[in-house]
């Protein structure tokens, strides 16, 4: 089975055996989607889970990275004399040392070159690195190494940089050759006779993922055997890259990531810091500590693209969209081709429209190399698509849920052949979402002649992921005394996929959930996982671990036929006994199966299939806002937020609320709060590289009033029919707001985030409001 | 993009003017609502000695009811104090610099950023960690309620979420939902896990009520 390819994984993916025998998918469930507590919430609320910076080591060294001060600048001699006499100083490494030379690759852009480039091509490009008894003696030694730069002439503005005349990121000039349009049906000829055109340039902020434990890892050597305890999404794409740079055989390489303190698709990527962290472990015969400090994380550990995306639309009278079209214009940094991946899927994909033809144009800036951020792309294709979907509304005089309902897509428009969806469940969200939310009600309400205005708005959004596919393979052993194991490679990034997997062993074999133990997320003891992310660890995991205990549970039924003398399809397993279906007295205890006694234990293996030829598979989500506008100082307060989601089958109802619930917040932040600032006039360097300047969403900024809506239209795409639910979560919960501003101030934001300065500015700016768009209309 | 909210044109001269610095940091100040309340980065006041830099000084902290006397260098903070020297790890680093909560422990009862306390200042005061709310094995009521209630993803956060509500429940045994908010402002979840956490506290405030 030849796997997809996954945005964020190097290469091509491994292959995995077809399933030999796949369950069907449940009628009705005990303990799958039933709001059970975490296998592992007592770990995470005690303080005993020990994430990858709590790792203590008998005689471990604490490392300091030293990162270039310069947006653009050559190293020309850096002088570690000094720094090599400061106490407790065990290592030093920099560019040209023995054992320093170490090849580096910038990912999927191909960029080639080494550990301690020279050329430093933003302000956080490593130049070395150092190992002390303590962390504040490396942090002092690094303080102490003196380095002579050649600064260079910088440029981090996208416009800036697209000029024939500035300086080059990189050889070969700063505008990557970008990729051909996409373009279907005639978009020129249907602007001409459409009804309604509106044309509007949108903006977003860069933002900075932030997962509240740091970058970094704690390595050990045991010969030629390198342990790494690392803060990851996937300790295999860790393995890999590691075992790559130092030229070490993967058995060689063992990726712990039992606990990870958050990622949210910066932890996909693979850092410098394990290679360097192995470097001086090797270097001193002593293991390694090496996480970055917060400052770095801002400056280096990636980052969602700012984009500029102008949209152009147009509709009929009755609502009818007939043209879409749009240019995207991003960065993704100094050393990532990506600054405006992911955002025109939604726009040629959520609703139903002919013609669309949508560009894209990166360019290199001296700034930190942009991460796949949750849903890449995605909100920001929806802060435009959805902004656009309003003022439309306005323009026709239509509300804006009918307009969506007007335009709904069946099919998957932008993928070859047209496929129909597995199910969307679009139309449903858009439908219940309105009613739970009052959403007619609230539309209409009058408004108060106070300072504080109040308004409604709704967004849609889809993920281009979401559906899973292999590889996956889990295995699920059943001991004699019917506990079990289950055992998979994945990462459990804090969407619950400990708990959901063992509810579904737990449903399939009846072993309650506090006889079942967990192995996962470590090379050296579990099965290949892709990483954690996009949205596709649920649709993926999922149908592997539900086909690993079913192996498990088709053997035990063999042995039990064997010796109640009946056939296998006639039984049953019900509260630890397998029990014959027609005759409920035929039956044995499993501690009584002697087969199984004999054994001790049973291993089962599950392997993901394909998904179903033909369709596609994706999430759907509707947001709706209300928000309170402070006319006088510009404050946006959300105040009730419903978020209605097609993620196919919800496997734990608690954590899945959790994680919407956490999509909106971080939505939040994309349209209120969350903005890296960078110095462009004057040094090119990022002022908000900490969570002061950086706004965070904090719990004043999360309304407590929060609802989400479940619309799963049972879809069979796999047996367990669960899709994803991370990525579009976050999605549409910046338009909506932003709609709901302009329904409560009557002045549209179409740059995010709506800081207190920019509503107050628009609200300056506030012309007369045409009819079409005061309230109630 | 730009990102200079008083969208007055800045000279593109090179190296830096305070007005132009000023335009530009001006930006990172406005747009949230303000945080820590309760949780306040502000260090008892201290009773240590002068010693020299570089020089050791001995303290005697009492952690989770356990007299610890070390010698620690003046600039340690009381988190590595309590992290790498005593390997209480339950207590996490996020920011070492007061703007994220996640270090977030009791001191005298009260809510204190670990990582904005120097362990000399902490010396002879009464501290209390995340491992210091169970008893043996057994969760305290607060850890109860947020694994009950679900309230965290990653978890990183939490043992500094469930210090700070230990914290206002010691001051406001019955807080109303914005005390809550206010009570928790001082501590980032970026999984975004606040509404599960109001729920949480709300819960640990009626358990403590109740004697448990």
């Amino acid at each position: 089975m030849k796997p997809e390819d996954l945005y964020f994984w190097d290469g091509p993916l491994p292959e995995t055996q077809a399933p030999t025998s796949t369950p069907e998918p449940w009628t009705e469930t005990k303990v799958v989607g039933k709001p059970v507590t975490r296998v592992d919430a007592y770990d995470r609320v005690s303080g005993s889970a020990i994430y990858p910076s709590d790792v203590i080591l008998p005689d471990m060294l604490h490392a300091a990275i030293l990162s270039c001060p310069h947006a653009h600048a050559m190293v020309k001699k850096v002088d570690t004399s000094a720094a090599a006499k400061t106490p407790g100083v065990r290592a030093i490494l920099v560019d040209g040392q023995v054992g320093a030379n170490v090849p580096w690759y910038g990912g999927r852009s191909g960029f080639a070159s080494r550990l301690f480039d020279p050329h430093c091509r933003y302000e956080g490009d490593e130049v070395a690195v150092v190992a002390a008894d303590t962390i504040y003696q490396a942090w002092d030694a690094v303080r102490a190494i003196k380095v002579e730069y050649d600064v260079l002439p910088r440029v981090t503005t996208v416009a800036e940089a697209m000029k024939p005349t500035a300086p080059a990121v990189r050889d070969g000039g700063n505008v990557p050759q970008a990729p051909p349009p996409y373009s279907r049906g005639d978009v020129d000829a249907a602007f001409k006779t459409a009804d309604v055109v509106l044309e509007h340039t949108f903006t977003t902020p860069c933002e900075l993922h932030n997962p509240m434990e740091l970058f970094g890892c704690v390595v050990k050597w045991d010969g030629p055997r390198l342990t790494v305890w690392e803060s990851t999404q996937g300790v295999y794409a860790v393995q890999s890259t590691v075992a790559r740079a130092l030229n070490l055989p993967l058995a060689n390489v063992r990726v712990i990531g039992h606990y990870m303190g958050g990622g949210f698709g910066a932890k996909l990527d693979t850092g410098k810091y394990s290679i360097m962290a192995a470097l001086l472990a090797k270097k001193t015969g002593r293991p390694v500590r090496l996480f970055v400090s917060r400052e770095e994380a801002c400056r280096s550990m990636g980052n969602r693209p700012a984009n500029t995306i102008t949209l152009k639309a147009a509709a009929k009278k009755d609502g009818t969209l007939v043209a879409l079209q749009s240019r995207v214009v991003g960065s993704g940094g100094a050393y990532s081709e990506g600054g405006t991946g992911g955002v025109d899927f939604v726009i040629r994909e959520l609703y139903a429209c002919p013609n669309v033809k949508c560009e894209n144009q990166s360019a290199y800036v001296n700034a930190g190399p942009q991460r796949a951020f949750r849903a890449p792309g995605h909100p920001q294709g929806a802060w435009a698509l959805e902004g656009m979907m309003d003022a439309l509304a306005a323009k026709l005089g239509m509300d804006p849920v009918d307009l969506r309902l007007k335009n709904i897509a069946l099919v998957s428009q932008s993928r070859n052949g047209n496929p129909p969806y597995s199910t969307t469940g679009f139309a449903d969200c858009l439908r219940e979402g309105a009613k739970t939310f009052g959403w007619a009600d609230a539309r209409r309400k009058p408004q108060a002649p106070a300072h504080i205005k109040r308004g409604v708005g709704v967004a849609g959004g889809m993920w281009q992921g979401g559906s899973g596919g292999p590889p996956a393979t889990v295995i699920v052993k059943l001991f004699a005394d019917g506990s079990a194991n289950l055992n998979m490679g994945a990462a459990d990034i804090g969407c619950g996929t400990k708990t959901w997997g063992a509810q579904i062993v737990s449903e399939e074999l009846g072993v309650p959930l506090d006889r079942i133990s967990i192995e996962h997320a470590d090379t050296g003891t579990t099965q290949f996982a892709t990483p954690s992310g996009g949205s596709k660890t649920a649709p993926t995991e999922s149908p592997a671990i539900h086909a690993a205990a079913f192996d498990v549970k088709q053997q035990l039924m063999g042995m039990a036929a064997e010796q109640l003398k009946l056939p296998a399809a006639d039984l049953e397993l019900r509260g630890g006994e397998v029990v014959s279906k027609t005759d409920p007295a035929k039956k044995v205890a499993l501690g009584q199966i002697q087969a199984f006694g004999r054994r001790g234990l049973l291993v089962g293996i599950g392997y993901r299939g394909m998904n179903p030829a033909g369709k596609a598979v994706n999430p759907f989500a509707v947001h709706f806002a209300e928000v309170e506008v402070n006319t006088r100082t510009g404050e946006v307060k959300v105040v009730r937020f419903l978020a209605a989601h097609d993620s196919g089958r919800i496997l734990n109802l608690k954590t899945f609320q959790n994680q919407v619930f956490g999509g909106i917040t971080m939505g939040i932040g994309f349209g209120l709060t969350e903005d890296r600032v960078m110095d462009d006039k004057q040094l090119g360097k990022v002022l908000s590289a900490n969570l002061h300047d950086y706004k965070l969403p904090t719990a004043l900024d999360a309304p407590a009033d929060k609802t989400v809506v479940v619309v799963d239209l049972h879809d069979t795409f796999s047996s367990t029919g669960a899709k994803g639910v991370g990525e579009p979560a976050t999605i549409p919960t910046a338009p909506a707001i932003a709609n709901a501003v302009c329904h409560a101030i009557g002045v549209r934001l179409t740059d995010a985030p709506m800081s207190r300065a920019r509503v107050l500015r628009a609200l300056a700016a506030q012309k007369p409001a045409p009819a079409s768009q005061k309230r109630g209309e | 993009m730009d990102h200079d909210n008083t969208d007055k044109p800045a000279p593109a001269t090179p190296g830096v003017s305070r007005r132009g610095f000023i335009t530009s940091v001006g930006t990172g100040a406005i747009g949230v609502a303000a945080a820590a309340s309760l949780v306040s980065a502000a260090p008892p006041e201290t009773q240590a000695d002068v010693v020299a830099a570089g020089g050791m000084s001995s303290v005697s902290l009492v952690v989770n009811g356990r007299r610890h006397t070390m010698l620690v260098e003046p600039r340690w903070s009381l988190l590595y104090v309590l992290r790498d020297r005593l390997g209480l790890t339950g207590t996490k680093i996020g920011c070492e610099r007061g703007e994220c909560g996640a270090c977030t422990v009791l001191i005298d009862g009260k809510a204190r950023y670990a990582c904005m306390t120097l362990a000399v200042e902490a010396d002879g005061r009464d501290i209390t960690t995340i491992e210091g709310l169970m008893t043996g094995e057994e969760l305290g009521t607060t850890q109860q309620a947020f694994a009950d209630e679900d309230a965290f993803q990653c978890g990183y956060c939490t043992p500094g979420q469930v210090m700070a509500a230990e914290s206002l429940l010691r001051v406001n045994p019955s807080p109303t939902l914005d005390e809550i908010r206010q009570g928790m402002a001082g501590n980032l979840c970026r999984c975004g896990a606040y509404a599960h956490i109001f729920k949480a506290v709300a819960k640990a405030a009626d358990l403590k009520r109740q004697g448990r």
